[in-house]
């Protein structure tokens, strides 16, 4: 090689070099706290952890916590409780749409602010009508219920069935025994074909960073629900686990003004959701899929909102009759 | 092994030279693929927030190429067969054309999921826990990388064996050649069933949709590959009849029309039944409570297909002109009716009936222009060296850029013409 032609090739190399240093400048941005440590990026799956290993990352998500927000945070890890198996009952006769349980979910479970991302959907359906296609979800009215509405929140159905669980290439998702369907959020991969199969569009993307004010961080925490998320996994409703595996209920029951919400162990015979499924008349959403969902819907004979009438009309069902 | 190495250092050396018009051709190539990493790095940097995706329509663009371009693998299968099966020779000599655009084109599948992925860096949780046999992704991860290295023994094989001067041992690639065919009818089938398994979308839920995927393929990729021929006949030495690519033309021309027959099923079933389940149809089709950004597209794709079609039938197109606009019209036609007229509709309206369109951004877009432009560097690169090294002009004998017996100087060994 003559002195000419190295000139030539090393001036073509270093320009080629800088081009691609230059297409890849924006990487300087890149947030040290976003890099995985090398503590992350060895983290065993969650089913793989010893009790020990356990240890160690509820410690080091622990001291995340307090230097992203200040806040000291119990991040726990509560085991389901032999025996159990969570169902959720909805009575779609008395819920009026107020929306109070999506608000309670986001603050219950460190949900991204901005942009938002909720577990539940609350869709006003037209009377007459089940197909959620003539459904508006993004009612907004100076008041609630409207007459001529009914009202039907969506949010995971913990499927015994799931078919996020059997698409999820990594393993990153799994049926728990008590019935929930959890994510490991240091393992999924972000490919998203979990959210194409869910038949009741109930996982979330956090499609960049999510944007949780300090002073609104729920520090009773636990591994597999509302620790703080990442970017670029999913998320999903966890019926609550770190309250209902100790014994409490969902944020979404408990705040709900009209009782509509109605969860517990469906293998306990004295519970309220079992005496429901025996007793009441009950429907699942899309049934037709086979999903076996965990969640269902149910009507009340009497003390319904549309027989105490909310609109002037006949008061007594009898007269209506 | 040191023959192997100086194989690859010649091949190196080989993909940067060429004349002017190869040299702004890369150029080019090289500097849209710049701004793809551009793109992509910021995407990185903020999340797939920078792409027009939402959680209603969580795939966009990208998985809609993806699931293009796995049709366009089955180009190298399509050539393959009548070679290695009917014995037709005319294809003989252009195979190895088709299974290097089989090896390029999988490496841009390959780009397009990972920009996809929300967390590229977890890849490894792939090995360590692969969700096999139950997830349908995992499948097509074996499917293509298997497809991938096929096709790399293959051509690797063939071109070193090419550059050692001597004849290829028919027992170290022709069984693999038989793998390889079969193996991309599976890459097809299994990315249908990545969608074609979800229950909860009826647009997706259907049993045409693996048939239509291989009836398109088999048309884009034979269609891709009559113009690829034609560019490197008139730029390399290499020699390519035209009845090679009348042999292509009749399998296009068979392909396209079960592609139409089966279209004319799915839409017979979405529309005359009208059940509910038809809405993603409805809203491909005709737009959906008014919503219709995708209904230009899908007709200006009908319509090429259609065009398409009756050129390839008529005898007009035996004249290479017309041969070719009705090529370049499957290509776009089914590249709009296999990326975004498969993926978008399926999500719209939502399992929840709430209607969100997708528009891709700005971004997404550079970062797909920049894997195409990646994928046709790839595509040029293979072809210049192996081109030169399959007409026996550089082998480890009469290394290239040296004087050789018989060679006046190092740029006879040249196999770029110049004009």
């Amino acid at each position: 090689m003559n002195r000419r032609d190295f000139l030539t090739k090393g001036a073509a190399a270093a320009a080629g070099l800088s081009a691609l240093a230059a297409a890849m400048s924006p990487l300087r941005h890149l947030n040290p706290d976003d890099l995985p440590s090398a503590e992350e990026f060895l983290q065993k799956h969650y089913k793989e952890m010893t009790p020990a290993d356990k240890e160690r990352v509820l410690a080091r998500i622990t001291a995340e916590v307090k230097q992203r927000f200040g806040v000291a945070a119990k991040v726990a890890d509560p085991a389901p409780m032999d025996g159990v198996e969570f169902v959720y009952g909805l009575n779609i006769s008395r819920c009026i749409g107020c929306r109070k349980c999506v608000h309670a979910c986001v603050a219950e479970n460190n949900q991204s602010r901005s942009p938002e991302i909720q577990y539940i959907r609350v869709l006003e359906m037209q009377k007459g009508s089940i197909d959620v296609e003539t459904a508006n979800h993004h009612y907004n009215p100076e008041e609630v219920p409207r007459p001529d509405k009914w009202y039907m929140p969506v949010q995971c159905h913990q499927c015994a069935k799931p078919p996020c669980v059997k698409v999820c290439p990594v393993e990153a998702t799994w049926q728990e025994p008590d019935g929930i369907t959890v994510i490991d959020y240091d393992w999924c991969i972000g490919c998203r074909y979990c959210e194409a199969a869910c038949p009741y569009w109930a996982r979330r993307f956090n499609f960049t960073e999510p944007g949780l004010p300090a002073d609104e961080v729920n520090p009773n925490m636990s591994y597999l629900s509302n620790r703080p998320r990442p970017k670029g996994v999913m998320e999903k409703c966890t019926f609550c686990l770190h309250r209902t595996r100790e014994g409490r209920l969902p944020a979404c029951l408990e705040v709900c003004p009209t009782g509509s919400r109605k969860f517990g162990n469906v293998l306990d015979p004295e519970s309220d959701v079992h005496y429901i499924l025996k007793h009441k008349r009950v429907y699942v959403l899309k049934e037709d899929v086979g999903t076996l969902p965990r969640f269902f819907y149910y009507f009340d004979e009497r003390g319904s909102r549309y027989h105490e009438g909310v609109e002037p009309g006949p008061a007594d069902p009898k007269e209506a009759a | 092994m040191k023959r192997y190495l100086t194989f690859l250092w010649d091949c190196f050396r080989l993909s940067f030279t060429g004349d002017w018009r190869y040299h702004l051709w890369m150029t080019v190539l090289t500097l849209i693929s710049l701004g793809g990493v551009y793109a992509y790095s910021q995407q990185l940097v903020n999340g797939l927030i920078t792409t027009g995706m939402t959680d209603q329509v969580s795939w966009g663009l990208y998985i809609a190429n993806f699931t293009y371009l796995v049709g366009l693998a089955a180009a190298a299968a399509m050539l393959v067969i009548p070679v290695y099966v009917y014995r037709n020779l005319h294809l003989h000599d252009v195979v190895i054309f088709g299974e290097l655009l089989a090896v390029s084109v999988i490496l841009m599948c390959l780009l397009f999921v990972t920009v996809d992925l929300g967390r590229p860096d977890r890849f490894l949780h792939l090995l360590l826990r692969f969700n096999f046999p139950m997830s349908m992704l995992t499948w097509d991860v074996i499917a293509l990388n298997g497809y991938l290295l096929l096709n790399l023994h293959i051509c690797g094989y063939l071109i070193y064996c090419a550059y050692c001067g001597r004849k290829p041992s028919k027992a170290f690639y022709i069984p693999f050649v038989f793998v390889a065919i079969a193996w991309a009818i599976s890459i097809h089938t299994v990315t249908a069933f990545l969608y074609v398994g979800l229950g909860g979308r009826p647009f997706w839920n259907s049993a045409i949709i693996a048939p239509r995927f291989l009836a398109s393929a088999f048309a884009a990729g034979p269609a891709f590959i009559i113009l690829t021929l034609q560019i490197v006949r008139r730029f390399t030495r290499h020699q390519v009849s035209d009845e090679a690519l009348f042999t292509l033309r009749r399998i296009v021309q068979v392909a396209m029309i079960i592609n139409l027959f089966l279209l004319v099923c799915e839409l017979f079933t979405e529309f005359y039944a009208d059940t509910a389940h038809g809405a993603s149809a409805h809203y491909l089709f005709l737009g959906l409570h008014g919503h219709n950004a995708l209904v230009p597209w899908i007709w200006t794709a009908i319509v090429l297909n259609l065009l398409a079609t009756a050129l390839f039938m008529l005898p007009a197109s035996r004249a290479l002109p017309t041969l070719n606009a009705a090529c370049v019209m499957a290509i776009i036609g089914i590249w709009i009716e296999k990326g975004m007229g498969l993926i978008v509709p399926a999500f719209v309206p939502t399992p929840l009936g709430e209607m969100v369109e997708y528009l891709p951004t700005l971004h997404e877009t550079m970062v797909c222009l920049g894997i195409w432009a990646f994928g046709l560097l790839v595509y040029t690169i293979l072809v210049r060296v192996s081109v030169p090294v399959l007409a026996g002009e550089i082998t480890f004998a009469r290394r290239w850029g040296r004087p050789a017996p018989g060679a006046p100087d190092s740029h006879s060994s040249d196999a770029l013409k110049t004009t």
